[in-house]
């Protein structure tokens, strides 16, 4: 193969330090997976096996559009749920397929021993350079939790910004410049750049507004079509939006025990992926005394599937509100708004009361 | 004159109307089939309205819609309130008992139940994925058995041993209907096990985990039917009120709500003569192709929606 173009599946913005990572670091060239759309599920769906959770649909579509858009290495991510055979699954279909791909799957690499990575970074490109891996991997992973920084204070506030589209567009600005970024320097620069833009941006927030956590399954909650931008339209609402799922909490900065101590009295033992998380976040926010808290999950994803009698259990002895949501291939939003627009009415009228 | 406010229910099976006074007295209601059309269903749901109600006593000052398409029909009758089922069966509910804890409420396609505490919903939960359980599947299922969905209740408590029925979900439940039926199950014995195995399915998927406490008032096309209220007894150890209105309550709940709102603007009846059509677009401008809806008054476009970013905004051609 002449030149290695190499994709990884789209969510959220975690592109921008991708792209840093491959480019940089590998010596490889970076195809941007194009964003998730209608098609992406399409596609995926139409190749998936239809009991798979949406998740897989999704990142099917999107190597498949990723091809399309020119990439010959696809790389899969491990997980500790079924995810984690998603890599073989992927490859198999592509392959009946007629896809023509050299398939890396990070499975086995562990993000808490990062030299793990080295030898599946090797089979992506096998002349990379240790010496340039080193260098730009803090930086990447870094713009990592400056993202997920700025997003978080963004869920917060835009639903209250004065003038519309402003937190829209500085986040725009702030992805495209660390998009140049390659250096720490460069990376703190844009950082407290942008940061200072986002603080000067004018928002109104009432003295008590309503604030919704949101909890649930990595994808779904983290890639914004996957949850039919269920963030955005709570925002639209004027609601405090917070979520604590992201790759910097869970896997940069992974709690190790605390969390177990914290939900004892709601779970014993772990019952997998994202869902004691799902737990220890929501009952955070449960004391936190939030207005609500809204659950999100693939459907059919068996852990977060195990942490819903648990929530129920928190929102009887908190009385707080739990909406819970289960997605898979359907485009139709209005019932979600229905849902979602019946749960501010809620939380308003309770709050009022 | 005295004012009146208008409320429409726009379900996925059926549409409701109700006019009420300031008192919240029902002055004129309906309930048809919506058969795929809310615009024309809307349409003749008011001509009705318009001959029940004394046009020379009440002036409508304020219409509210609710429903799946509460949307395209609050645009079309100019609607100060389009409010989601959820709230407004709420608040039709509790303007008729202020004292209810549970609401059970089974539709054409969807079954919710809400919570009540002091009159302010505290909880809530919808089927999501599923539509097993509900008012399209029993009427599908009566016509199976030959039997008018109107006649289902009636004869289901006719049944001394109603007939086990899976209740997981609607294919599951067809396929043991069907083999019950085959091996010579009596007709009413199998239409009560299917009234259980409704409420079962109810219980076990939107009421889960909800801490069910009376009064409990049943609602929804769903409740019209005997059988149901009765197997939602049993299964629940408390009364169940069904109220006359039951099916028109997220009508008279949103009527109430236009009422609440304070805005508002004279309705004549008259938009029954007028052309009203939609169109649908591809918009074409990603791949994500959302789909837009135009609304067109007289080949006027009054509204458009569907697209998800601002590439496939439609300007209204009206302010």
């Amino acid at each position: 193969m002449a030149k290695y173009k190499v994709s990884f599946p789209q969510l959220g913005n975690y592109y921008v330090p991708l792209e840093v990572l491959f480019t940089e670091g590998l010596g490889v060239e970076y195809i941007i997976p194009p964003p998730i759309t209608k098609r992406t599920l399409e596609i995926g769906s139409r190749y998936s096996p239809d009991s798979v959770c949406a998740p897989f649909k999704y990142t099917l579509g999107n190597f498949i559009e990723t091809i399309e858009a020119g990439a010959n290495t696809l790389v899969q991510a491990g997980g500790v749920c079924r995810l984690g055979y998603y890599g073989e699954l992927d490859e198999q279909i592509l392959r009946d397929l007629g896809y023509e791909v050299r398939f890396v799957n990070l499975a086995k690499a562990q993000i808490s021993k990062p030299y793990t990575f080295y030898n599946y970074f090797k089979e992506i490109n096998p002349d990379l350079s240790l010496n340039k891996i080193a260098q730009i991997l803090p930086v990447a992973l870094q713009m990592v939790q400056y993202i997920d920084e700025f997003e978080d204070y963004i869920r917060k506030n835009i639903g209250f910004e004065e003038e519309q589209g402003s937190f829209t567009s500085v986040h725009q600005d702030f992805l495209a410049e660390l998009r140049q970024v390659r250096t720490k320097q460069e990376l703190k620069k844009t950082y407290h750049k942008y940061g200072k833009y986002l603080k000067e941006i004018k928002v109104q927030i009432p003295q008590n507004p309503l604030r919704v956590g949101i909890v649930g399954e990595y994808y779904t909650i983290m890639e914004p079509f996957s949850n039919h931008y269920m963030e955005k339209e709570l925002a639209q609402m004027g609601i405090v939006v917070d979520r604590w799922m992201n790759v910097t909490n869970s896997l940069l900065h992974r709690p190790q025990k605390k969390d177990k101590e914290r939900i004892k009295h709601y779970a014993k033992y772990n019952m997998g992926a994202t869902s004691m998380f799902t737990i220890d976040k929501a009952l955070e926010f449960a004391k936190k005394g939030y207005d609500g808290i809204i659950h999100v999950k693939s459907s059919g994803c068996t852990p977060e599937i195990d942490a819903m009698p648990v929530l129920q259990n928190i929102s009887a002895d908190y009385k707080i509100p739990v909406l819970y949501f289960s997605f898979d291939s359907q485009t139709s939003d209005i019932g979600i708004q229905t849902r979602l627009e019946a749960f501010y009415d809620m939380i308003m009228m309770r709050k009022e009361n | 004159m005295n004012k009146a406010y208008l409320g429409i229910d726009i379900g996925s099976i059926s549409t409701k109307g109700v006019v009420i006074d300031e008192n919240n007295e029902i002055k004129a209601k309906e309930y048809l089939w919506t058969e795929g059309n809310p615009i024309g269903a809307v349409k003749r749901l008011l001509s009705i309205l318009k001959d029940q109600l004394d046009q020379e006593q009440y002036q409508v000052v304020a219409v509210g819609t609710t429903g799946s398409a509460r949307k395209l029909i609050g645009v079309v009758t100019e609607a100060t309130v389009v409010k989601n089922e959820i709230t407004a069966h709420a608040i039709g509910t509790t303007s008729l008992y202020p004292e209810v804890r549970t609401i059970f409420e089974i539709g054409g396609q969807d079954s919710k139940i809400i919570l009540i505490e002091n009159g302010i919903v505290v909880d809530y939960a919808m089927n999501t994925l599923c539509a097993a359980g509900t008012g399209a599947f029993l009427s599908s299922q009566a016509h199976r058995l030959g039997v008018g969905v109107e006649e289902f209740g009636k004869l289901a408590l006719t049944s001394k041993k109603p007939t086990q029925i899976a209740a997981r979900c609607t294919v599951f439940a067809e396929s043991d209907l069907v083999h019950k039926a085959q091996i010579g199950h009596k007709k009413e014995d199998i239409i009560a096990g299917l009234c259980k195995s409704v409420v079962s399915n109810y219980l076990n998927n939107v009421g889960k985990g909800k801490k069910i406490l009376p009064p409990i008032v049943f609602q929804g096309g769903v409740s019209k039917n005997e059988g149901v209220k009765k197997a939602f007894e049993y299964a629940t150890g408390y009364p169940v009120i069904v109220d006359p209105n039951g099916h028109l309550t997220g009508a008279l709940g949103v009527a109430v709500l236009a009422k609440k709102s304070k805005v508002e603007k004279e309705f004549t009846f008259d938009i029954a003569s007028i052309e009203f059509t939609t169109q649908g677009a591809e918009c074409g401008k990603c791949s994500n192709n959302c789909e837009i809806i135009c609304v067109y008054r007289e080949d006027e476009l009054i509204d458009a929606w569907g697209n998800k970013c601002e590439k496939g905004a439609i300007k209204k051609a009206i302010a």
